[in-house]
């Protein structure tokens, strides 16, 4: 019989996977283990048993409440009707309060309700962050993927809660909504000179696109060599199979270079967590330290110096 | 087959709001700088044109002013020409109704139609664009027909939006003014009730929002909200001509003029011409008009922007010549 590759559609179902034990006896996690035909077509077929604990029970609550907050805001901006709320929902949102509030709480129905679902989406995502390092640490696991989930709580925390705080006034948070905070996207680089010439926004871009690359990269090389046991991927950065062999000498062909086994997935996590943090540290500039990218850009010898296509133009405000 | 099928309906409901190519596009900055000017060739506005010029009148003979009683505004003209123009008129504003549009039919002089009041002040208004802005209309100049268009009311005219913008009163529901697909903000979710601010003279308030200055501190405002006003009347604007913003701007930075089209320049002259068209001439009427005319929401006069003229073009009814034929239109 030929090797098979463990890469293929066969769900083969054994006893579930338990888990860990617990300290205190029994296991952690709780639920029965079910086993899913589609699931299994995606990803594992086992179902739970699942870990909710404390934290993940307020974070799912916190969660739900700025959830609500939002959906209801938004469904009573069309009057309460459910068709228009629907057919409008890509245009509706939930918004920060006027700038002349600043710093100030306002009444509920003109931003009151946007600074609550703030705090319960904050609470939420803090307390998901929580769950997720003490998870990893009662396995015995790294942290990485808090450390990971902490790079883009980042950007989401200079976004609705420090920048605004820096700039003294809630009104600078990005709307809850889904064209509402791409307007709010663009009207951010128009007003502060064009978000493009800003260098962490270069960084964050970088980053972002080179993910994307990175995993397409490690996808593909695992499985393309899936035949001769790449799927064995954490087996192989410590003794190089064939698999490994094979995947670097085709980077090495095409590229000349070849990451290892190991090092792949330290480029991936870093690109990934560079892609939020540098794009926060971006954002946190704006407006605080540089007001015009564009005039900072020019400064800098950021931006290239082009020819006058039309010669004496200027500013017909400033004429006398 | 039948996937085919499906694929090709759900394709099409996709690809609804695409315009189909091909589509034409024109250079018009530096190389490399996406400096480009799109248009649609089959754009149906393209195909609109003034209606053709009434043969010319004699301009001897009596003046309209002292044959005719109640002779406020082109009262100088030999009566022949004043007829003319009087015939002209009634073919761009009220083909249908005819002079009893504006006029008592048993009393050509009495002033009782506001629709008469109101068109007397058009016509100082038409003569104030054409005599005044000629940095905007030059070379084309315009009469009552680049808004009107044969309807008695130009079909794009504004009102205020009143409190209803900003969404539900009662406990929650507050939109600021924003978030639905509006009209005449090219659909987008942006603040759709801009108008008073940038094109009154009521408040000056300027759409510059981008600072001067490279480095902070920055005074607060204009902050985050104020360019969301200022993007919406810019989308107005780029929907009203039918043009992207690389028609006026370079998009490294939308306020630097050096680097701005010569239509930018002609752009700022026609933002201080419709802010005196609407203080001057437009909201001071609004006494003269019957409520069904008035803003359905605040009861304001029915005001001017890009749009009443352009009407999805760069120049309305693509530039043609709309004053040599009519001078006495062009007079201060």
């Amino acid at each position: 019989m030929a090797y098979q590759n463990i890469f293929n559609r066969v769900q083969v179902h054994g006893a579930p996977e338990p888990g860990v034990p617990h300290p205190k006896g029994g296991i952690w996690g709780r639920g029965k283990a079910r086993f899913s035909r589609l699931f299994g077509r995606v990803g594992d077929a086992q179902v739970g048993p699942g870990y909710l604990g404390t934290t993940g029970l307020l974070s799912l609550l916190f969660g739900i409440a700025a959830f609500e907050i939002i959906g209801f805001n938004m469904w009573a901006s069309v009057g309460w009707d459910p068709v228009e709320f629907i057919r409008l929902l890509p245009w509706l949102a939930l918004e920060p309060p006027a700038p002349e509030w600043g710093l100030r709480i306002p009444p509920l129905n003109e931003g009151g309700w946007f600074i609550l679902a703030g705090l319960c989406l904050l609470i939420s995502v803090l307390l998901w962050w929580v769950r997720m390092y003490r998870r990893a640490t009662e396995l015995g696991m790294g942290t990485h993927v808090a450390w990971a989930f902490a790079s883009a709580i980042w950007l989401f925390l200079v976004l609705g809660l420090i920048r605004p705080i820096m700039m003294g006034s809630w009104s600078e948070a990005v709307p809850y909504g889904i064209f509402p905070h791409l307007d709010w996207t663009t009207a951010f680089s128009l007003r502060y000179g064009n978000l493009m010439y800003n260098p962490f926004h270069m960084l964050s871009i970088t980053f972002l696109y080179g993910s994307v690359l990175l995993f397409a990269m490690h996808g593909a090389t695992i499985l393309a060599s899936g035949n001769y046991g790449s799927h064995r991927e954490i087996e192989q950065i410590v003794d190089r199979g064939t698999a490994a062999e094979r995947g670097a000498i085709f980077w090495r062909w095409t590229m000349g270079f070849n990451a290892t086994f190991e090092s792949i997935h330290r480029w991936a996590w870093w690109f990934a967590v560079l892609t939020t943090l540098t794009g926060g540290i971006g954002i946190l500039l704006t407006g605080t330290v540089v007001d015009n990218w564009y005039l900072w850009g020019l400064e800098h010898g950021l931006v290239p110096p082009y020819p006058e296509v039309f010669p004496g133009m200027a500013d017909p405000a400033a004429a006398p | 087959m039948t996937r085919r099928l499906i694929l090709l309906v759900c394709a099409s409901f996709v690809m609804v709001a695409c315009e189909r190519p091909p589509i034409e596009t024109s250079q018009n900055g530096y190389r490399g700088t996406a400096m480009v000017d799109v248009s649609n060739p089959r754009d149906p506005m393209v195909a609109m044109e003034y209606p053709a010029a009434l043969p010319a009148a004699p301009s001897s003979g009596p003046k309209a002013g002292e044959v005719y009683e109640n002779v406020q505004v082109l009262g100088d003209l030999s009566v022949a020409e004043f007829t003319r123009v009087m015939t002209a008129i009634t073919a761009w504003v009220s083909p249908e109704q005819g002079c009893n549009y504006c006029h008592n039919g048993a009393e050509f002089a009495s002033d009782d139609m506001y629709t008469k009041v109101v068109s007397r002040r058009m016509i100082e208004m038409t003569q104030h664009i054409n005599s005044e802005y000629e940095s905007h209309v030059g070379g084309a100049g315009v009469n009552c027909y680049t808004c009107h268009r044969g309807k008695n009311v130009p079909e794009y005219i504004w009102f205020e939006q009143g409190d209803s913008a900003n969404g539900n009163k009662y406990f929650m529901g507050w939109r600021n003014g924003q978030n639905r697909p509006g009209a005449d903000v090219a659909l987008t979710s942006l603040p759709s009730d801009v108008f008073v601010q940038y094109l009154t003279a009521n408040d000056n308030n300027s759409a510059r929002v981008a600072s001067d200055t490279a480095h902070s501190p920055s005074p607060k405002e204009p902050g985050i909200t104020a360019a969301e006003h200022s993007f919406a009347i810019m989308a107005n604007w780029s929907q009203s001509l039918g043009v992207n913003c690389t028609y006026c701007h370079n998009s490294a930075s939308f306020q630097s003029w050096e680097q701005s089209t010569p239509a930018r320049t002609k752009a700022h002259h026609g933002l201080n011409m419709v802010r005196s068209l609407n203080s001057d001439y437009l909201i001071p009427l609004e006494s003269a008009y019957p409520a069904n005319r008035l803003g359905p929401e605040i009861g304001d006069a029915p005001k001017a922007y890009c749009l009443t003229c352009h009407q999805g073009q760069k120049k309305p009814l693509g530039g043609a010549d709309a004053i040599t034929a009519y001078p006495s239109l062009a007079k201060n």
